[in-house]
């Protein structure tokens, strides 16, 4: 399993649009992976629970991907937090 | 009812009502594993058939929208796996039918976001619900508004409409259009403005009062929708709606004629667009393709460049929509007045002598590459034309030329299909532009006028500026010895010229305009017929004696009353 925090680095949060292309992204694994917040984790196969999540700028996430192909799907999703979610 | 004039009309009809159809809870429970199975498979079905419905939407508006991506949302929470697991277990461990399963589901999502402290993600319960009512409306198998028969004289009144339910309708019937939301450019309003169907639009709650095969009044012009109207008001109606088809009907009478002067001098009248739906609006109106073609669209409103393949599609549909008729497509004018959050630009004291346009473009060479490179590739669709804005000097010209000789080049060694004599043109909007027209004829194929930019540049006034603005005027003497130097240069150097500012759709300029020897005139669609109606009632003799007094006058109220006078007879 492969564990990582990340800060929300865009300052209007995670919208939907990003969030879509999150939930898209990690569909295109196998793995499972989860988002934590708090006390609160869901799992990343969900619009509906990423929204209700309402990560704002600043608010810092932990990201678990466990699976046969978790490393590759740890780098997109590191990728997607480190580099796109910033020039959204 | 006080809305937004959509689209220019009259029209008295019965309406007919398309309400947005609640889903109600059955309280149903299945009876058996058989029952469990079938709505279980009614529901997957739905969701199918309502992502389908919603691909269809997303690939026959492509990004007219530049929130290209609502689509995306709104499949993706149809798709949801959180409510399909939970409608799935209410349906098999609950007993409830589709319907209702589903709608349990949705009502305890939208009270989860009704607690979320937050504006923008509380919000997002219109998305939930919108994708919920979707699948719903297939799993119940409701009829779609298109399969309904419309009677003679009807006024549609809705929420607002889905332009693929629009198209699917027998427009000959519509009279009318109302709607409680939507502005000017929404695709209603687009369609309606095509059809030639009076509409108004943004009308607010205030039309939950009208129910269908009640009388209603629609005046596009005025913005106005009248509910059960007394005599009277239906009477001076029936005389506005006949004076107004009598004249749209001429001016539309127009749209296959040419425009050609008494003595045979042949004008183009073009469109200025913003994408693929209005340019084939315009054809409505008779244009012959578009001297200006924003690309502004694609930039603005969103958080992220448009990449090659976006612009790519998007200027390939216009390419195929022109049907072989010439658009000029105008590389990005954007920067300064407009907040572009991917650049990072700071604010600025003075936007409009800032960096934007052309500035930009030279300076981020790797968003101009792109541009460039997705407008070559559409090359090979149509007969596209390429436009710099903001040319102040013949340098920016050369350097921009280097930058789209490397694109070719480029495009070439990957054996990528392109117009290799695609024509190169330059806004002239800057007075020194105007000034060194001899110099930049030599570099390019065409000039296009951009009054708008050259009137207030010239006469250093920001329209936008209340106190100031009766200075903005396009017949002061100085601007229209600018206009009419680029002119002369251009024909000297035999290379086309055209206009694409506001002054090219105005009446009281189109005679001294083709005196001065312009004939390409690209201008809102709809200012076409009445410019064509001027163009083909006048000689070019004429217009050149027009042209040659105006210039000897000295101030622009004399000019005015001249130019009015002229066109009055």
């Amino acid at each position: 399993m492969i564990s990582k925090d990340y800060p929300i680095t865009a300052a209007e949060g995670l919208h939907a649009r990003p969030a879509t292309n999150l939930i898209r992204l990690v569909k295109n694994y196998k793995s499972v992976t989860t988002l934590t917040k708090g006390n609160k984790t869901i799992k990343l196969n969900s619009m509906l629970n990423l929204l209700s999540m309402a990560l704002k700028g600043g608010d810092t996430i932990t990201i678990k991907v466990e699976g046969v192909d978790e490393a590759e799907a740890a780098a997109a999703i590191d990728h997607f937090f480190s580099e796109e979610l910033k020039h959204q | 009812m006080k809305g937004i004039g959509a689209s220019p009309g009259y029209a008295i009809g019965r309406a007919f009502v398309i309400k947005k159809e609640e889903a109600l809870v059955t309280g149903k429970l299945l009876q058996n594993q058989e029952e469990v199975k079938r709505e279980i498979e009614k529901f997957e079905k739905a969701v199918s058939s309502a992502i389908k419905e919603m691909e269809t939407m997303k690939s026959a508006i492509t990004i007219e929208d530049s929130g290209l991506s609502v689509f995306d949302i709104q499949i993706e929470l149809m798709q949801d796996e959180q409510i399909r697991i939970d409608t799935i277990e209410k349906i098999s461990s609950d007993r409830k039918n589709a319907n209702d399963a589903l709608i349990e589901v949705i009502e305890g999502a939208v009270e989860t976001f009704k607690n979320i402290n937050d504006e923008y993600f509380a919000a997002r319960v219109t998305d939930v619900q919108d994708a919920g009512d979707r699948i719903l409306k297939y799993i119940n198998r409701r009829p779609a508004i298109t399969d309904r028969i419309l009677e003679d004289n009807t006024i549609l009144v809705a929420d607002d409409i889905a332009p693929v339910d629009i198209m699917k309708l027998d427009l000959s019937k519509i009279k009318g259009l109302a709607m409680r939301a939507g502005g000017k450019t929404s695709h209603a309003a687009i369609i309606a403005r095509a059809k030639g169907i009076p509409a108004v639009v943004g009308c607010g709650t205030e039309l939950v009062l009208v129910e269908s095969n009640d009388l209603i009044i629609v005046d596009g012009n005025a913005g106005l929708v009248m509910l059960n109207p007394g005599k009277e008001i239906i009477q001076a109606y029936k005389g506005k709606q006949e004076a107004f088809e009598k004249n749209e009907g001429f001016l539309r009478g127009l749209r296959e004629v040419p425009a050609t002067t008494r003595d045979g001098v042949k004008i183009s009248l073009q469109a200025n667009i913003s994408g693929p739906v209005e340019l084939e609006e315009s054809f409505f109106f008779g244009s012959e393709g578009s001297g200006l073609f924003r690309t502004e669209l694609l930039f603005l409103n969103r958080d992220n460049l448009p990449g090659e393949e976006e612009q790519f599609e998007f200027y390939k549909q216009t390419a195929l929509k022109a049907k072989g008729r010439p658009v000029i497509v105008r590389t990005f004018d954007i920067g300064g007045d407009k907040p572009l959050p991917f650049l990072n630009l700071p604010a600025e004291d003075n936007p409009f002598l800032g960096y934007r346009a052309i500035r930009i473009s030279l300076d981020r060479t790797d968003i101009f590459a792109d541009q460039l490179r997705a407008i070559l590739r559409a090359s090979a669709f149509g007969p596209l034309k390429i436009m710099f804005p903001m040319i102040s000097k013949v340098e920016e010209i050369r350097q921009a030329i280097i930058i789209l000789e490397e694109v070719k080049a480029g495009l070439r060694s990957s054996g990528t299909t392109f117009n290799p004599a695609i024509e190169l043109g330059i806004m002239i909007e800057i007075p020194s532009a105007a000034v060194t027209a001899d110099i930049l004829a030599k570099e390019v194929d065409f000039f296009s006028i951009g009054t708008n930019d050259l009137c207030q540049y010239t006469l250093a006034v920001d329209r936008m500026n209340e106190r100031i603005k009766h200075l903005y005027d396009p017949f002061n003497p100085g601007v229209l010895r600018l206009i009419d130097n680029t002119i002369q240069q251009a024909l000297k150097n035999k290379i086309h010229v055209g206009m694409c500012g506001e002054l090219a759709g105005e009446p009281m300029a189109t005679l001294l305009l083709m005196g001065m020897g312009l004939n390409e005139f690209s201008m809102g669609a709809s200012s076409i017929p009445a410019i064509k109606n001027i163009i083909i009632n006048n000689s070019f003799e004429k217009a050149r004696e027009i042209y040659l007094k105006v210039m000897e006058m000295e101030d622009s109220l004399t000019i005015g009353n001249f130019l009015k006078e002229q066109i009055k007879s």
